[in-house]
């Protein structure tokens, strides 16, 4: 399990700035919601798998992210056909899938650190109502870097407590985890603390 | 980087950490207990037994705590108020590296740290690559961090430290949790580091070649000397 899908190579989409890819996804995700014809979906699907072969994205990596949610959109299809009518199926299924491309085309070539710094630009005029973007972004990546470690976590755990026969104990995983979670911010707030983060105004200068 | 040698001990020139007359407690329990204590040697290992303060004293080293009595000084800086400049002085190395790599991916990680000390995008950029290839990480580059293992982490996390290019380097058991071949290569960097570097362990193999060695006792210094005096001294102890 991850969230650094990022993968390096040198093309034209992974020289766009982050800040245009972002905004272009979230145009490009209202747009696709306010087109009313499958049939008009069709050639931005192929366009989009264009950019996909365009930004030299593996077939394999794509797979392994679609994978997943390719049941999902399967019971929405089928539930959409069954209850309203096929072809609004088709053109819901479509809309997710166009929307799941796009952001994985944008998570494949832009980097986190690139996009999080981003989003800490378009945050910055909101520290004079009292946010401090510094702050939110180091809670973005953190959160990017132990999702995966927390559910590593939670397996280990599991498999301790399936030795005691208890692994279907919710509480015999949970107050442990806690614990090992709690453990590991105190460390790591003293981690971050000693490389020298300071998030006080004024706040980070690029240079 | 030469080191002037005096008798067999080894110091890095004008290097001084200073504690006086430490007092530190956590509630009603005493963790440190009227500790003094000058550094100037380049390898210094603080060994004791688990809850004798070893960890307590090393994180007054770089302000990270500061003691309720009593004055550390990094090279006469006090940590009481000086604790920002004091940090890009001492680097700090914990036992687990999982719980210090901040960034998702590998580069991120080292750059953490540099774009906290305010540096430019291209003497960022410079520096990570600089240590990628010291360390021989460069492969990794791109690598989600969860995805390492163990050795590569710690190599990670002390890279990531080591690149902020502190004068002091601080490690809080940084092999309990490797296997052997791990060991040894920290082993090795360890021994390659310019740095003043101060080291808790209950590693006694790896204490051959320091210059000195504290051992801890309920929030004291029981004993300091080298290693062929202050091992003997400490396994008698644990017997």
């Amino acid at each position: 399990m991850t969230f650094a899908l990022y993968i390096a190579r040198d093309t034209p989409l992974h020289r766009i700035p982050p800040a245009a890819k972002l905004l272009a996804l979230v145009v490009a995700g209202i747009g696709v919601f306010l087109i009313p014809d499958p049939l008009w979906l069709l050639p931005l699907l192929a366009a989009i798998a264009v950019l996909f072969v365009v930004a030299q994205v593996p077939l394999g990596a794509t797979a392994r992210q679609l994978k997943p949610v390719a049941f999902l959109l399967v019971i929405i299809f089928l539930a959409h056909g069954a209850f309203t009518s096929w072809t609004l199926g088709v053109l819901v299924v479509l809309r997710f899938l166009l929307l799941l491309m796009m952001a994985l085309l944008v998570s494949f070539t832009t980097r986190v650190s690139d996009m999080i710094e981003t989003i800490e630009t378009v945050l910055r005029p909101l520290a004079n109502i009292g946010l401090n973007p510094a702050k939110v972004s180091l809670a973005l990546s953190l959160a990017l870097r132990f999702i995966p470690i927390l559910a590593e976590m939670t397996h280990e755990i599991r498999e301790a407590q399936r030795a005691r026969g208890l692994d279907r104990n919710i509480i015999a995983i949970a107050v442990p985890l806690l614990v090992r979670t709690l453990r590991l911010a105190n460390t790591l707030t003293e981690a971050i603390e000693a490389r020298g983060w300071d998030p006080d105004p004024p706040a980070r200068i690029r240079r | 980087m030469a080191f002037p040698t005096r008798g067999q001990t080894r110091y890095v020139a004008g290097a001084m950490i200073e504690l006086r007359d430490i007092h530190h407690r956590f509630g009603d329990r005493i963790i440190l207990d009227s500790v003094d204590l000058t550094i100037v040697e380049r390898r210094v290992a603080i060994i004791g037994s688990n809850g004798s303060g070893k960890s307590t004293l090393v994180r007054l080293l770089n302000g990270l705590l500061v003691p309720h009595r009593g004055t550390v000084r990094v090279d006469g800086m006090d940590t009481r108020g000086e604790a920002k400049a004091i940090r890009r002085k001492v680097g700090f190395v914990f036992q687990d590296p999982d719980a210090q790599i901040v960034m998702p991916l590998v580069d991120e990680d080292i750059a953490f740290g540099l774009k906290n000390l305010k540096l430019s995008k291209d003497e960022i950029a410079r520096k990570v690559e600089d240590v990628l290839s010291r360390y021989g990480l460069e492969h990794l580059r791109y690598q989600a961090t969860h995805t390492l293992s163990a050795g590569e982490k710690q190599l990670l996390a002390l890279s990531s430290v080591l690149v902020m290019e502190p004068d002091y380097v601080v490690f809080d058991e940084p092999m309990t949790l490797l296997d052997l071949r791990n060991k040894k290569m920290m082993a090795t960097v360890l021994a390659t580091l310019p740095q003043v570097a101060i080291v808790v362990t209950h590693d006694l193999d790896m204490l051959s070649g320091f210059d000195r060695v504290l051992v801890m006792d309920s929030g004291r210094i029981v004993m300091d000397g080298p290693p062929a005096t202050a091992i003997p001294h400490y396994v008698g102890m644990m017997s």
